[in-house]
């Protein structure tokens, strides 16, 4: 059990009003976390304490500082379940690790007519390099249907499969419905139709636990800002036999081992994917927020979130008027979109600010699944460790002051 | 911020004033926001001298565009084309009563960007036409 009240405290922005009297309520944990002041001060003492660049100098602070990065990098190994530090690369955030993968292993393996397999509710970042690639080399998208149920259809998936795709992408975690995807069996499937699998799992690391082995995935993609970590700080995970096959993404410096005037030679695994000086006190924040989130209990945050969004969406479909879209409550993460009839989501975001609740409201970077939905937009409530059942009345209590004000 | 939603706003959102459509017409333009799904078109019948005789706006979205829209349609009637390509986004606020944020602006001001556009018989309405 999660003692929400304790980790509320170690959450300092949790005490904000947003104007006088108004205490916030923040329902937009989908959108960036927020961070617990453990991680702030990591990254405070950094640059008070050990600031230097790393993997270069022999002075005291350059090896302070290289020491804390590759503990963050060991620390966000151990969190996933990978097999080695050396299969986890620090990028910028979730959209560069797919980019990432798709203009390095995307460029050098597929060939013009080649199919790669997504879902109709990818986020922006897992369809956009995709298409961009697609121009590029001439290959085929095809796309996992949704269901009205919210789910994904798997007879579709297999059927799609049949057109021996080489690579299947796909989200573990809608940002929008919420689903919670069945990723170890669509990634069983894919390897049996010899495709490898990516996983979008920015909304799935930080709410509840993944492991990659098990998963059996050959890349999987996170971002630090949606796990109580700052931003600036992603992680691509990634199969070793692929990585080391992969041309570079960027080059630069950190990622060399050798440079003449004409040519170098790239440096080892992780190295060879991290040009430049990186986002050092971002990774050593993200090492914290995972330290955070490990002591706190994984399973405890995702049974905290189980019950906040049953909760929720109880509250939420008694309200005459109210629609929530995506699947029920047991196959569903702590986030529910939703519309209600006669105001439009940007209008309802804007007065339940008024009443202190911070929710979203727009296509979420899903405008594909909008579209299908024939949605212009929706309003999305999400939720993390530090959200109470208080907090859920608060956004049902706004959501009625809308109706009032809009006279629905 | 209930302000924001005082009654002018609601109102001309549940009771426009100027909501429809021209046809013949002698201007039309329309924009979206795709961003939210607002979307505006306003049709203009202008005389000789270029000056509006019929305004109307037709479209879908959050009561502040829609509100606006039909405020600003109310106040071209009788303004002639060069007057229109000289509105600003601080006549568009000053007519809703408002401060907004950046979010919104775009909102409270997309129905300026296509009035304006048409007014310049322009392909595509720009984020500079209000700026």
């Amino acid at each position: 059990m999660l003692d929400v009240t304790r980790i509320r405290s170690d959450f300092p922005i949790l005490t904000r009003e947003v104007r006088p009297g108004v205490p916030l309520v923040y329902l937009d944990s989908t959108a960036t976390s927020q961070k617990p002041l453990a991680v702030i001060r990591a990254m405070d003492e950094f640059y008070r304490h050990s600031n230097a660049n790393i993997h270069r100098g022999i002075h005291t602070l350059a090896e302070e500082a290289t020491a804390k990065y590759e503990a963050a990098r060991q620390k966000v190994a151990k969190f996933i379940g990978a097999a080695s530090p050396r299969q986890v690369i620090f990028t910028r955030n979730t959209t560069e690790a797919i980019n990432l993968v798709a203009f390095t292993w995307g460029r050098a393996n597929l060939h013009p007519g080649e199919i790669i397999v997504l879902t109709e509710m990818e986020h922006h970042s897992n369809l956009v390099p995709w298409q961009i690639l697609a121009a590029e080399k001439d290959i085929r998208l095809e796309f996992i249907p949704v269901g009205d149920d919210g789910l994904l259809d798997l007879k579709a998936y297999q059927k799609l499969l049949e057109l021996e795709p080489r690579l299947v992408s796909f989200t573990h975690m809608s940002n929008v419905l919420g689903t919670i995807t069945p990723a170890a069996q669509i990634i069983q499937m894919a390897h049996q139709a010899g495709a490898v699998a990516l996983v979008d799992a920015a909304q799935s690391v930080p709410h509840f636990m993944v492991d990659v082995q098990a998963l059996d995935a050959d890349f999987l993609a996170f971002s630090g800002l949606k796990m109580c970590g700052p931003t600036g700080i992603g992680v691509l995970y990634g199969r070793k036999e692929l990585l080391e096959a992969m041309p570079p993404f960027m080059g630069g410096g950190e990622m060399i081992r050798r440079v003449h005037l004409r040519s170098f030679v790239p440096h080892e695994l992780p190295h060879k994917f991290e040009a430049g000086t990186p986002a050092i006190a971002e990774a050593i924040g993200l090492g914290e927020a995972v330290d955070y989130l490990t002591s706190t209990g994984m399973d405890a945050i995702a049974a905290h979130e189980r019950e906040i969004i049953a909760y929720t969406l109880e509250r939420l479909e008694e309200i005459p008027g109210v629609q929530v879209y995506g699947p029920t409550a047991e196959h569903r993460g702590g986030v529910a979109a939703f519309t209600l009839a006669g105001v439009h989501p940007h209008d309802i975001s804007q007065i339940l600010d008024s009443q202190g609740v911070a929710i979203r409201a727009g296509h979420h970077c899903a405008m594909p699944l909008h579209e299908k939905y024939n949605l212009p937009a929706t309003a999305r409530a999400s939720f993390y460790l530090y959200n109470t059942f208080q907090e859920v009345d608060k956004l049902a209590e706004a959501i009625y002051k809308v109706k009032e004000v809009f006279g629905s | 911020m209930d302000d924001l939603y005082r009654e002018l706003i609601i109102d001309r959102y549940k009771n426009p004033l100027y909501r429809g459509e021209l046809e013949p017409h002698d201007i039309s333009f329309e924009d979206e926001n795709p961003l939210c799904g607002d979307f505006i078109r306003i049709d203009l019948r202008v005389d000789e001298g270029g000056r509006v005789k019929e305004a109307v706006f037709s479209g879908h979205g959050c009561a502040i565009s829609q509100a606006s829209a039909d405020l600003l349609i109310e106040s071209v009637h009788g303004k002639n084309l060069d007057e229109i390509k000289t509105l600003t986004k601080e006549d568009v606020l000053e007519m809703l009563g408002l401060e907004l944020g950046p979010v919104r602006l775009k909102c409270a001001l997309l129905s300026l960007k296509v009035l304006k556009a048409g007014a310049y018989g322009l392909g595509e309405a720009s984020d500079e036409l209000v700026d």
